[in-house]
This record gives C-alpha cells, structure tokens and sequence, in this order.
C-alpha cells in the first residue's frame, strides 16, 4: 500500500478548512481503500474520499508529470488517459476511478523509446516553457484514438481544451498532423 | 471545501435510497459540474452517491431515441442516430466545453448543470440562489452574461447549457424515477423551472428523484436542424447567445418549425412566438427576420447585456438561413 510522503506538499488538505471538517482529526477512519491501475504498475491507496485524481498522482504516487494549471476543468494542464479516454484529472476523484486504468505522461514511453507524439513535439517546437506540454500530449495522444479530426481547423478545436500560455499552438498543430498522417 | 463520505451505488434503486435518506446528500456522475462547485464551496455535500458506471445506453424504439442519464457527452454527440437524425443536438453538444470534459459529462449532469453567474461562484457575495433571501448583486452589478428572459427580481441567470437548448427544441422529455418508487415522464419545458421568488429551486426533481433517462421524440424532419453558438472566444466558451432551430419545409412554404435559445433565459428557452411566425410563412430571409424579432419580444435587458438582443436576433436568423440552405 502506499503511504503519502510526509516530505510532500499536500495541496488538497492544506486548503481543507479544519472548522469546516465535520470530523477534526483525519483519522483512518475516513479513508477508503482505492485500487488504481496507473501505467500499468497496480496501487492500493488508503484514500481520503475527496481527494482528486491529479492530486493522487502527484502527492501520493509521485507521478508529478501531470501538472496543476487551473483545478477547475478549464486549462487541460492535468488531462490523462483514463481507460484510453481523455478526461482532466482535476475535476475526477480517485475514488469514482476504483479498478480503471490511467495512463499520464509517465506511461507513454516504451523500452527507453519515446512515444511518437513526445518526438513529433520536440521535433516541431510545440511547447516554450513546457507547462501545459504533459497535458497537450496526452490530450493529442486522445484525440488519434478518438478518430474525429481530419482537418486542421477540426485539430484546433478540439484541441481546445488545452491552453497554452506561451502560444506553441502552431507547433502543436504540426505535431499531431504529422503523428495523424503516419498512423492514418 | 468540505469533507464528504462516498459510495459507488450498485444499482439505481440504491442511489436513490441512498440519497433519499440524507438531506445533505447528492448523486455524482461525470463530476465535471460537482467538483468545480466543491472546490469554490458552494456546493457542501455530507455525502456523494456515484452513478457513473451505470450502464449508459442509447437505444430507439420506434423512432423515439432513448439517452440514458449515464451516456457522456461526447458518446451521444457522435452517435450515428444522433447525427443523422438530430444534428442540432450533435452540434449543440459539441459546441459546448472541451472534449475531455465531453468525455466525462454526463446526459443528466448536463441537465443539471447550475449556473455561471459570478457572483454564485464567489461565497464572498450575497446570492439567492446560493443562499436564499441574501440578495442578487447581479441585478445592479455586472451583468454581462445573464439573462434577458426568464427573470426575476430575486435571480437573472442565465442557464448555461446547449445541450439542453437543442433537448428545448426537439421537445424531449426526462423520465425519473422517485424515492417512492413512482416514474415520471417530465416534458423538457417542465423539467426546469423559472426563478420566480425560490430561485435555489432550479428543476422539478424532488430530493432523490433520479434521471434515468432523456427520450427524444421522432421528428422526421428535425434531420434539417442545427445549432449556433456565439461566444466571446471560437471554442471553449460559454454562449453568449446561441439558436437551436429545425425547420420542415413543403415547396416554398415553412410548414413546420422549432426554435430555442441559449444564453438569454434563465431556463432553456423555446420561443412558441418564432415558430408560429415561421409555420405557414414562406422560407425567405423576410420570413426569418420577423420570426427572429417575435423571438425577442418581451425582452428585458439589464445595464451590460442590451447587446444581447440583436445578437440573439442575428443568430437565429443566420441559423434559419443554414437550415434552409440544406437539403
Ligand atoms: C471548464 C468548463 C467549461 C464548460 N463549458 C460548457 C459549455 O460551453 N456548454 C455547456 O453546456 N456546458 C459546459 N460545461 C458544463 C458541463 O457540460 C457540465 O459540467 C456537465 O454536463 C455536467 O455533467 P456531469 O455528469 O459531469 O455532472 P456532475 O458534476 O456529476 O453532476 C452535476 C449535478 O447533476 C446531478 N446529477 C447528475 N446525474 C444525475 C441524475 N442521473 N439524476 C439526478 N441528478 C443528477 C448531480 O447530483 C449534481 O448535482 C463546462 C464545464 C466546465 C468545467
Ligand atoms: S443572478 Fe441569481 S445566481 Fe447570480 S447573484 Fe443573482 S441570485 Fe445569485
Ligand atoms: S488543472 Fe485540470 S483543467 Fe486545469
Ligand atoms: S509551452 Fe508554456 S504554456 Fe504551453
């Protein structure tokens, strides 16, 4: 079973009001028993109920590749795959995901081997500062699986959901069409 | 934010006990609508009852189309019968968030979706429907996004989804079943209700009462349909305003028509007046400019969104001249 750090920042309960809490101490008797496939590597969580799917990743496995931009559902910084379906993990509890399998940024490469988004972005610049990156792979890896963009202006939108400060988004669009074109 | 129990329901008879014997409890679905409320403490449920992975089908049955309350989003907006035989509500659903929300949302969270005024969203404010009897800063304050029909002098919000403007149009009805056992078949009209002087009131559903389905009548003719949006961004926004119309046309007569709009009523809202200046008159540009100026009769603006009215008459005049442009 894994434990949270106690080294770790545990965004999600430092914010918890401790007045509000109905129940002061956050005893063991809260948690519940969370099983979660994550890159193919089997986790038993002792969980709170309300803690997310994002913060799972990053404050109790580690896996801080997914990033936090907004927590509210509206920057696509947190997107993963959750039974090969693209979702933002902010606004997913952990514990509605008992049993499924996720797969984050970590997951993509194989045998030392990058995935073909990961290259396609390196090779057309689609990031600057590499923020939203983890997201927009993912969310780009989701898009081919779902088969509903052909052109670019279909590309863009639905892309839409992942925001990117620095503005790569033309780099980002080449990407995806060059991965696109070699798996069509 | 506050603490909650949770429970995966295993069946629906279970959700519904389950969340009928707590006051303070709510089912959760795709979580999309939930878990941003939670996070900004509006929403302070002691428990949450999970529904998602109930089976989540969608079936016709003599021509009617049947959603189960679990399809998402983004599985209604693709299927084959839904873009075939009601574009508008493929597109209106398309229209809406982002596809990785489309991918969680659910048929009844969209329904029961709340509202995007502000001042909702921000427990720093006085809000009636948040908190009943606080006052509406909105009424005086900025308004930009909230409604122009539908309102009251308790609420002005706007009801923020499109999905239910094109479920408005196509005439669906919501079927729920009761604590007490007993099924109801909830005309869309029916399901939510004006704010009036309870504006925290937002749907006919008592406390338990879940949505096991939306069924969509057969409407031939609604295969010439469609939906605009116009928003303050191209993608990934909320409407400004926005038209769900289908019409039915025998030669150069309109014989048949609906219209709703988004982003203007505090519900979803049909206009009767459009589609009766439409039905019997002739499919011209003429036609749709007089249906759209009955469509916003009886508007009543507030200081930020006058514009609101002759946008929403441009829309539905641009969405009646793309239906009738289709074959
Ligand atoms: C960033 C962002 C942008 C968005 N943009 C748009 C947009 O442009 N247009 C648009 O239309 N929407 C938009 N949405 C809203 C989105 O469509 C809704 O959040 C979603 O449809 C809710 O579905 P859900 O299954 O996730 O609901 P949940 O969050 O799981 O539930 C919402 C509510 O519905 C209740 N509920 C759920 N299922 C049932 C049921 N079967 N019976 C009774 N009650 C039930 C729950 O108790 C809860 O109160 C956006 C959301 C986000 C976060
Ligand atoms: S418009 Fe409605 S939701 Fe907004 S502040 Fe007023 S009462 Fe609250
Ligand atoms: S962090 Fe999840 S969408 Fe922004
Ligand atoms: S690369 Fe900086 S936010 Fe996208």
């Amino acid at each position: 079973m894994s434990t949270p750090d106690s080294n770790r920042h545990f965004s999600i309960l430092d914010q918890m009001p401790i007045a509000e809490a109905p129940n002061a101490s956050l005893g063991s008797d809260r948690t519940i028993a969370v099983k979660l496939k994550v890159n193919e590597t089997e986790h038993e969580l002792q969980l709170e109920p309300c803690v997310t799917l994002l913060d799972t990743l990053r404050e109790y496995l580690g896996l801080t590749g997914t990033k936090k931009g907004c927590d509210h559902g509206q920057c696509g910084a947190c997107t993963v795959l959750v039974e090969g379906e693209r979702v933002v993990s902010c606004l997913s509890l952990a514990a509605a995901h008992q049993g499924e399998e996720i797969t984050t940024i970590e997951g993509l490469a194989k045998d030392n081997k990058l995935h073909p988004m990961q290259s396609a972005f390196i090779k057309h610049d689609g990031f600057q500062c590499g923020y939203c990156t983890p997201g927009q792979i993912m969310s780009a890896v989701g898009l081919i699986a779902e088969g509903q963009a052909q052109t670019d202006g279909e590309i863009k939108e639905l892309m839409s959901g992942n925001i990117c400060r620095c503005g790569a988004y033309l780099g980002i669009l080449s990407a995806i069409k060059e991965v696109k074109e070699v798996t069509a | 934010m506050k603490h909650f129990t949770y429970e995966r329901a295993s069946d629906r008879t279970d959700a519904i006990t389950q969340v009928a014997a707590n006051p303070q409890a709510k089912f959760i679905a795709g979580g999309t609508n939930f878990m941003d409320m939670w996070k900004e403490g509006v929403e302070t449920p002691e428990r949450l009852i999970d529904i998602r992975k109930f089976p989540g089908e969608i079936t016709v049955t003599d021509g009617t189309l049947r959603l189960d309350a679990t399809t998402t989003n983004s599985q209604v907006a693709y299927h084959s019968q839904v873009r075939d035989r009601y574009p508008v509500l493929s597109e209106a659903i398309l229209a809406g968030a982002s596809p990785q929300l489309r991918n969680m949302a659910t048929t009844g969270g969209n329904l029961m979706q709340r509202n995007r005024c502000s001042y909702f969203h921000d427990v720093s404010y006085p809000c009636n429907k948040r908190v009943p009897n606080s006052g509406c800063p909105a009424i005086e304050g900025i308004n930009r996004m909230h409604a122009i029909f539908g309102t009251s002098d308790r609420c002005i919000a706007a009801h923020p989804s499109d999905m239910c403007v094109a479920l408005a149009a196509l005439g669906a009805v919501v079927q729920t079943r009761k604590p007490d056992g007993e099924t109801r078949n909830i005309a869309f009209k029916d399901f939510h209700l004006l704010p009036g002087d309870t504006p925290h009131i937002e749907t006919a559903l008592e406390h338990g009462e879940l949505i096991e389905a939306v069924e969509i009548p057969p409407l031939p003719w609604a295969k010439r349909s469609h939906y605009l949006k116009v928003r303050d961004r191209h993608s990934y926004a909320y409407a400004l305003v926005s038209a769900a119309v289908a019409l039915e046309i025998e030669g150069d007569k309109i014989v048949n028509a609906r219209v709703a709009m988004g982003g203007v009523g505090t519900k979803p809202w049909r206009s009767p007046e459009a589609e009766n200046a439409l039905i019997g008159a002739k499919n011209n540009e003429e036609s749709f400019i007089a249906a759209a100026s009955a469509a916003l009769e009886g508007a009543k603006p507030y200081q930020y969104n006058v514009f609101k009215i002759e946008l929403a008459q441009s829309t539905l005049v641009q969405a009646l001249l793309t239906v009738n442009s289709e074959q």
